[in-house]
């Protein structure tokens, strides 16, 4: 187990990058704590698979430095960073034995059977498939396929990381739940630093302490879940994660007042420091109050999702969403209010803190 | 919901039905008629039975053609099949190459096997041919019309030269079709490059490589051409495998009730063979 230091890097499939865009991932400065759980987050392109195959050193990074507890491994190939992957088709070795599989890593580093026997038991307990060890790997589903492959990660302990390239892709929606609790689970008992591609956001919130937001290769916001939904640092995050994701609308700003069409909004506090750039206004849904004071709206169509309803509205000619509850009423003539919690702004689509 | 049953449809088949019997069943039942009756021309046909069967069967003729052809068989596959997969490892999977290589693999296979044999049978020859003068200049003494090692080598290598590029492609075919995931969680369990092939590449071959054995078996138990046009089946008998043997039987001494009779236990043979190939292809990797 390590910590991870990554220390300005940057990618660029291509072989004479100049210009910003030529980079697939554009300047990575972070440190991942270890034995932290860790889940890369971001639509596909933003460079989260770059980023991970850097850290198993599948790939070099055009620029910068990797390092493991504090040493510089940018030159060590993948088998000596020791490290695991799982990827997000299960790869298993068709002809051997469950308990071959599992066995395969530490017989390829020359353990003694004695050792490999005891570690391989050990693990093969934990995924569960210790009444398989015997059978035939080709013949499992896809659920304990990739379980296999986690297993081969865990049964090295000495492992530096176990990286998760969208692991349960081609999973059943009610296994994925299983196997998500499952890794939850050995990360407590074992503290692996974990890091976890995907680009479901559920699957992000509910496996990681620390989310890492990407988007065009960059990082736009680490936090737990918490931060992410209550204070998105980019609009890009509010979008992205919630559902419906954060409503953004253009404002201009004086002092503590957001003037939004005919509408002024009072702000929890005036914004620090100069704004550059186009300014917005983002809210949630969750904090949109819908009743009889206000702002007017139209509606234009509610939708019930079970325990709540989607409200869709047209605020000053901009469509905003709105989450009402289960028996929540919808006025004759509607109105909405912004809950001042609930609040950011935000400049060039950063956001801006606000003072007291 | 009903299905509509029309028998009528089978007229359809009719076509490739009249197709078949004219150009497989009627020549094949042709072979069967001379078989069980004897003739001496004329038209006039006498009821033989299974006497010309027995008469194969006992012939220790029939058994060394046999014995040779299986030896050449067994001999091409020991070599075609591991340089096969040796050179498929070798071919680049991305770029240039892999145009140049796929199209210089595929060349040797479209040439007609009658040119084939009448490459290396001037390639060979000790006067003017290549290979021949050519080692002939370096004090070996090769003659294939002589000696019958030097007839077998020759075969062998020719049969080598034109036949190993399909072993190549089909393994080449099953090899990129392996996704890249594979070779980098090898990487990342530390396994050597004889156990990335022995645990990934050679099980994802597997399938093409049964193809491969039985395409390369059957070719060569039919060998026919290329050895006649060299060697013609000598010096003496030591180049003569079944087919070579079953024309010289039928049209060189005219025994047209043994050649058939010939024909069919080929012909059986063949067919047992491929039944057999073909359970083991469709029930591999079928247990669970």
């Amino acid at each position: 187990m390590a910590r991870i230091d990554l220390e300005h890097i940057r990618h660029s499939y291509l072989p004479n990058p100049r210009a910003d865009a030529d980079y697939a991932l554009k300047e990575v400065h972070q440190s991942l704590e270890d034995g932290g759980a860790y889940a890369l987050l971001g639509p596909s392109g933003c460079g989260k698979t770059t980023l991970l195959n850097i850290i198993s050193g599948l790939l070099r990074p055009s620029e910068g430095c990797l390092l493991f507890d504090g040493e510089d491994v940018s030159d060590r190939s993948t088998q000596e960073r020791n490290i695991a992957q799982v990827f997000q088709f299960p790869v298993i070795y068709d002809t051997m034995t469950v308990y071959d599989n599992l066995a395969f890593p530490l017989r390829n580093r020359g353990l003694p059977e004695g050792e490999v026997d005891r570690k391989v038991r050990e693990i093969i307990g934990i995924i569960g498939l210790a009444d398989r060890a015997k059978r035939k790997a080709r013949g499992l589903t896809a659920d304990q396929k990739q379980k296999i492959s986690l297993g081969r990660g865990l049964v090295r302990s000495d492992v530096n990381a176990i990286l998760f390239d969208e692991p349960l892709t081609v999973i059943d929606p009610h296994m994925k739940w299983v196997l998500r609790s499952q890794l939850k689970q050995l990360h407590k008992r074992f503290g692996y630093t974990m890091v976890y591609v995907t680009h479901d956001q559920t699957e992000a919130l509910t496996f990681a302490d620390r989310v890492v937001v990407m988007y065009d290769g960059e990082i736009v916001q680490i936090g737990t879940p918490d931060e992410l939904f209550e204070r998105p640092k980019h609009t890009f995050v509010g979008y992205f994660i919630g559902s419906p994701g954060m409503n953004v609308v253009p404002v201009s700003v004086q002092g503590r007042t957001a003037h939004f069409g005919g509408q002024a909004i009072t702000l929890p506090g005036a914004p620090e420091g100069s704004m550059t750039g186009p300014v917005e206004l983002g809210i949630r849904p969750e904090y949109v109050r819908l009743g009889r004071e206000g702002m007017p709206v139209t509606i234009s169509k509610v939708e019930d999702i079970g325990r709540r309803k989607i409200v869709r509205a047209s605020l000053e000619g901009k469509e905003i969403a709105v989450i009402v509850g289960e028996d929540g009423e919808i006025p004759a003539e509607p109105h909405v209010a912004f809950d001042p919690a609930g609040i950011n702004i935000y400049a060039d689509s950063r956001r801006v803190e606000l003072g007291g | 919901m009903q299905k509509t049953w029309n028998n009528k449809a089978w007229f359809l088949v009719l076509p490739v039905l009249l197709l078949v019997a004219f150009s497989a069943i009627i020549p094949l039942m042709t072979v069967v008629n001379y078989s069980v009756q004897d003739t001496f021309g004329r038209n006039e046909f006498f009821w033989a039975g299974t006497a010309w069967f027995e008469e194969v069967l006992a012939s220790d003729r029939f058994w060394d053609s046999m014995g040779r052809n299986l030896a050449f068989s067994a001999i091409i596959l020991a070599i075609e099949i591991p340089l096969g997969i040796f050179i498929a490892l070798n071919m680049p999977r991305s770029g240039w190459g892999v145009p140049v290589c796929l199209v210089l693999m595929a060349l040797p296979l479209l040439i007609p096997w009658n040119v084939v044999g009448t490459i290396w049978q001037v390639f060979g020859r000790i006067d003017i041919g290549l290979l021949g003068r050519g080692l002939w200049e370096l004090g070996i003494d090769y003659n294939y019309v002589n000696d019958p090692f030097d007839a077998w080598v020759t075969v062998i290598i020719m049969d080598v030269w034109h036949w190993t590029s399909l072993v190549v492609l089909l393994c080449y075919a099953g090899l990129v079709s392996i996704p890249d995931a594979y070779y980098q969680a090898a990487k990342i369990d530390g396994a050597s490059r004889w156990a990335v092939f022995r645990y990934i590449q050679l099980p994802k071959m597997n399938r093409v490589l049964l193809i491969a054995v039985l395409l390369r078996f059957m070719d060569s138990f039919m060998i026919y051409t290329e050895p006649f046009v060299v060697t013609g089946g000598g010096p003496g008998n030591t180049t003569t495998f079944l087919s070579i043997d079953l024309v010289k039987l039928a049209i060189g001494e005219f025994n047209l009730g043994e050649a058939a009779a010939m024909s069919i236990i080929y012909f059986l043979i063949i067919l047992a063979l491929s039944w057999v190939f073909y359970t083991v292809m469709t029930n591999y990797g079928a247990e669970r």
